[in-house]
């Protein structure tokens, strides 16, 4: 491997405030199922309380043998999830019932204090750094250079191509894995411009004191039990990213693209010899 | 004999394995450290400074229509105190409840529920959002709070007003309790509501006399109110965090989120 073949891949800017966005991601997460398990029913439109009617709900039914099992409501849809949702091991391995199991919020036990603390601490950092990325980035020109799809990318064709490619686990190499290519400029674009304002703004219309100052919030979204079960469906979507950015980076070389986010040099995978 | 050399791969699933096993025990322990909690909390701040930046003091919370009323209006916390003091109010149908309204006013008042029902009243629908993450929409009528204030004269180093409740949330808990800042005290939805929904308010819901603080959550909304007093700093009120909640549990005493 030679020198010519190590390129700078992220500037500073961008490095330092993935690993922010990284852990903040991570932390909110964690927190907001904790927040989730307080009340583990998704409802749609103004109002929704335990006497309504829901989307989703996790809860936990006594079977015929007496023991307790955990399950999902989803529309007309009854599964059982026992172990993960709805019922799963607490702190002594015992069966409780809790809708996301500990491993999975912040803290582990049941607390909707805490995890609202969590949950807001790391949501201003959360919001105050991305706030600071995509000012930083249309100023340097990232947004415009590196993450809009370039003239060429944008037709059928291409789009097809990659999918493809992708599928095959084929990945860019040589010059062309300078560049970001059109799925992954895509879902950051997704995530960027699409999921993360509807993350705030639908978090924000959960607020009571938000919502008295805009009245008009809580309408676009159809009201806040809407907002809320939209800020969750939100939250699957950025996890899902979140699994197939990790599987990608392991897939394409993970020695190779952890070090490009820590110290920025990336070295291009060399030409297949044909 | 050979040496153990990790691949990559390995180390990479190892440093995985590693951190997840650290990040929850980690994050319990943090989350019980003082230092932490108060870092966290910090954030408090920041969320009432920017609320109310935004949101004008008179600015009114949402009204809806009678068409987007919740058929049942979840009752949360107390649905039925058992103290003596709330037994002996509810035998004779409030007829002997009397609302103490005292501290750092002028004129300290004793009401009944038929003086508060001459008052002026307002009758508003709103949304209540309770902390763990419902909503139900209901009908409040009630006596503003600030024209109950402005009638005991308050002193000018008033900064906040005590609800004093008659509910305990279990055996060997306190009497639930709740403040709010004069901002909010003197809102025109804030409202000290004796019915809900056209009728006199179900004990479950808080009868005789319940908060309603529209632009926070349910917690604020204190239910079975005996007392209401003016103080200059709450740190003398019972645990000090100006709330039940926020003594107990660490909730926010700013609950507009």
């Amino acid at each position: 491997m030679n020198a010519r073949n190590i390129v700078y891949r992220h500037s500073r800017a961008t490095r330092i405030m993935h690993w922010i966005n990284a852990l903040s991601v991570l932390l909110v997460l964690m927190s907001g199922l904790q927040i989730f398990n307080a009340h583990p029913r998704l409802h749609w439109g103004k109002f929704g309380a335990d006497a309504d009617p829901t989307l989703m709900q996790i809860g936990a039914m006594r079977g015929s043998d007496n023991r307790l099992a955990g399950v999902v409501l989803l529309g007309h849809a009854k599964l059982t999830t026992t172990g993960v949702l709805g019922v799963s091991a607490d702190a002594s391995g015992a069966p409780s019932v809790r809708a996301f199991p500990r491993w999975a919020t912040i803290p582990s036990f049941q607390d909707l204090a805490s995890g609202r603390r969590w949950h807001f601490f790391f949501a201003w950092i959360l919001v105050i750094n991305s706030f600071i990325y995509l000012l930083v980035s249309l100023i340097s020109r990232h947004v415009q250079r590196d993450l809009l799809p370039a003239r060429g990318e944008l037709s059928f064709r291409h789009f097809f191509q990659e999918i493809c490619d992708h599928a095959r686990l084929k990945f860019p190499r040589g010059e062309a894995a300078r560049r970001y290519n059109l799925l992954q400029k895509l879902s950051y674009l997704f995530v960027i411009f699409i999921l993360g304002p509807l993350m705030l703004a639908t978090g924000l219309t959960m607020s009571p004191g938000i919502d008295a100052a805009v009245h008009w919030l809580p309408d676009l979204f159809g009201g806040r039990q809407s907002a809320r079960t939209l800020h969750f469906i939100a939250a699957v979507l950025i996890t899902l990213f979140v699994v197939v950015h990790l599987l990608m980076v392991l897939l394409a070389g993970p020695f190779n693209e952890i070090r490009s986010m820590i110290t920025g040099r990336y070295t291009l995978p060399a030409e297949k010899s044909r | 004999m050979t040496a153990h050399v990790w691949t990559r791969r390995q180390m990479l699933l190892r440093s995985g394995l590693a951190f997840g096993g650290m990040l929850l025990p980690g994050c319990d322990r943090l989350n019980q450290a003082p230092a932490f909690k108060h870092l966290l909390g910090s954030a408090e701040g920041l969320t009432m400074s920017a609320q109310r930046l935004l949101l004008p003091r008179q600015k009114l919370a949402t009204e809806f229509t009678a068409a987007d009323l919740s058929p049942v209006f979840r009752s949360n916390g107390s649905s039925r105190p058992d103290t003596e003091v709330y037994q002996q109010i509810l035998a004779d149908n409030f007829a002997s409840w009397n609302l103490r309204v005292d501290g750092l006013v002028a004129r300290p008042l004793g009401l009944s529920l038929a003086a508060l029902r001459a008052m002026p009243s307002r009758t508003q629908i709103t949304r209540h959002d309770c902390v763990e993450g419902w909503s139900a929409i209901g009908q409040w009528t009630g006596v503003p709070l600030g024209d109950v204030l402005s009638l005991a004269q308050l002193h000018p180093q008033t900064r906040y007003i005590v609800l004093h409740c008659a509910d305990r949330l279990w055996q060997g808990a306190g009497l639930y309790y709740e403040s709010i800042d004069l901002i909010d005290a003197y809102h025109p939805q804030t409202l000290l509501a004796y019915a809900l929904n056209g009728k006199a308010l179900p004990v479950a819901n808080g009868a005789p006399l319940r908060l309603r603080v529209e632009r926070q959550l349910g917690y604020k909304q204190a239910k079975y109110i005996m007392r209401i007093e003016a103080v200059s700093d709450l740190r003398n009120v019972q645990g000090g965090k100006g709330g039940f909640w926020e003594d107990l549990g660490g909730y926010e005493w700013y609950a507009g989120i």
